[in-house]
């Protein structure tokens, strides 16, 4: 392999350039990046305090000298009948091996909503954090449509900075689907301790205000006076440019316990979609940072010709006002919770089981726990006899703060 | 190898925890501990850990 190009620049990209020069490939390494920044980090950007350069969430720059560095650049065509991939500006770049590693985009408010308003936005990028900031020079009252991780964390930090903040939610709590209605009521308990206002089982209907926004109407006619609109509607996988490549594209990129999407093409981070593993059948796709850098250097490996199953402990933190929540393994309303131990301030340790089989844990103030005891979760679960479970084959496992922590042991 | 956290930007996200566990632990009140000057042996750890931390709070010197 004399020529690998990666497609994305973000930290499953940079995890894979430093992984294949560690394996002492030679050849030379191709990235190309539709942002025009170098590879950063996300968490931080929608946490307290608000990050307010590109400079604070770069990550390693060793990997600058390791590889050539596109940026500003979009792929839009794979023809991989000819090792060839196709760019915005109708460029052709050839590769021997691909690494697809695009993530997701933000999904939208539909354009009859909003109707292009600026003071409709979301938050992917630094580009929307620049944005972010400039708007929140000039406003008090904000709404925030969606209260998964993005819009709970974003609900949390702009109340610090003393704005009004309603939080509306389609589902009857907040963070229901990742974390199970025991947990999701105390995040929904810890949002009303902090003064934003929820609105459960509700959505936007209605935009109102004729030269900028001034207030948002719900579905059951409640309006909201706002200056700004916030939507954390959950994500896309940027497949748009694989359509008619002949990969499996299933809410992102299909790959085997490897990483592999097809022969000489790997993919990693929030696009990649991988073989669940129990019960046999079922997939999943995490979008968190720490797996993006763990995937971006195992598929390298792959790629080099070093397929191993990917075995990774899924481990994730949330901060949302007082509470840091810590999990590993699986979480959400599909499992049962089991509180192990319960202490003052709310601290609490829990287990996820599923069909009496341990899948994860979570914390709020016993982390050490989880780092020590629960450090091996998954893959101990895996080795386990396989269960017969009620989940249907083909469903998707809760994703969020759930996702995979192991494949397979064949 | 010299290993520094910086303290105002740790967030105890514990990834560091996970991925290098003979150099960064907690104590009993959830604090990080780390080995400031641990073995070569465990550079490729302590890279991931630095990597994978979501807020850039681990600096590896040569020192
Ligand atoms: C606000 C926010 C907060 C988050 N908080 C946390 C957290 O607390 N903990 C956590 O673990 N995770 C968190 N995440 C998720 C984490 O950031 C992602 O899991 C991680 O960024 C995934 O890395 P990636 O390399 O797979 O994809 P990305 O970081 O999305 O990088 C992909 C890059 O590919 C580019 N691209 C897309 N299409 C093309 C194309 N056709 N051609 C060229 N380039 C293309 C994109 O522009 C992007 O720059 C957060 C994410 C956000 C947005
Ligand atoms: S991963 Fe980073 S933020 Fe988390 S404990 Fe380690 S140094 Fe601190």
């Amino acid at each position: 392999m004399r020529r690998v190009v990666i497609v994305g620049a973000g930290p499953a990209a940079m995890s894979a350039v430093a992984e294949l020069r560690r394996q002492d490939y030679q050849g030379s390494i191709l990235v190309i990046g539709a942002e025009p920044h170098m590879p950063y980090r996300r968490p931080p950007l929608s946490k307290h305090p608000l990050p307010t350069s590109h400079a604070q969430l770069a990550l390693d720059q060793a990997g600058r000298a390791e590889a050539t560095w596109l940026l500003g650049r979009s792929a839009h065509h794979l023809d991989r009948q000819n090792r060839v991939l196709l760019l915005d500006g109708g460029d052709e770049i050839p590769y021997d091996g691909l690494i697809i590693a695009t993530g997701v985009r933000a999904r939208r408010l539909p354009g009859r909503l909003h109707q292009g308003r600026p003071e409709v936005m979301t938050l992917r990028g630094f580009g929307d954090l620049a944005r972010l900031h400039g708007r929140l020079q000039r406003v008090t009252r904000v709404v925030i449509l969606g209260a998964g991780f993005l819009g709970s964390e974003l609900a949390a930090t702009i109340r610090r900075l003393g704005c009004s903040v309603d939080l509306v939610e389609r589902d009857r709590l907040p963070l229901l689907g990742p974390l199970g209605p025991v947990l999701a009521q105390r995040i929904a308990d810890e949002h009303r301790r902090h003064d934003v206002r929820l609105h459960l089982g509700r959505t936007v209907d209605r935009l109102h205000g004729t030269d900028r926004l001034d207030a948002v109407r719900l579905d059951d006619g409640t309006t909201l006076p706002a200056d700004l609109l916030i939507t954390a509607l959950g994500s896309i996988p940027e497949t748009g440019w694989l359509a008619g490549s002949g990969l499996v594209l299933d809410d992102g990129v299909r790959v085997d316990n490897t990483g592999r999407a097809a022969p000489g093409i790997v993919a990693a981070g929030d696009v990649a979609r991988w073989p669940h593993p129990w019960p046999a059948g079922e997939s999943v796709r995490a979008e968190h940072h720490d797996e993006a850098v763990a995937q971006g250097a195992h598929v390298a490996r792959t790629l080099l010709g070093d397929p191993a199953p990917y075995a990774h402990t899924l481990a994730f933190s949330t901060h949302i006002h007082d509470m840091r929540l810590h999990s590993v393994g699986f979480t959400g309303k599909n499992y049962r919770l089991h509180v192990v131990k319960e202490g003052p301030g709310g601290r609490m340790l829990a287990e996820y089981r599923h069909a009496g089989r341990l899948v994860g844990a979570i914390t709020h103030g016993y982390i050490r726990d989880l780092t020590t005891t629960y450090r091996d979760l998954p893959a101990r679960s895996c080795h386990e006899p396989s269960a017969t479970s009620p989940v249907h084959a083909g469903q998707r496992a809760a994703q969020g703060a759930g996702g995979r922590g192991c494949v397979e042991h064949a | 190898m010299h290993v520094t956290v910086d303290r105002g930007r740790c967030d105890i996200h514990a990834q560091c925890v996970f991925e290098a566990p003979a150099v960064f632990q907690l104590d009993d009140d959830d604090e990080l501990v780390y080995d400031e000057r641990p073995e070569a042996v465990h550079r490729p750890a302590v890279e991931r850990a630095a990597t994978s931390c979501p807020v850039a709070a681990i600096r590896i010197s040569e020192r």
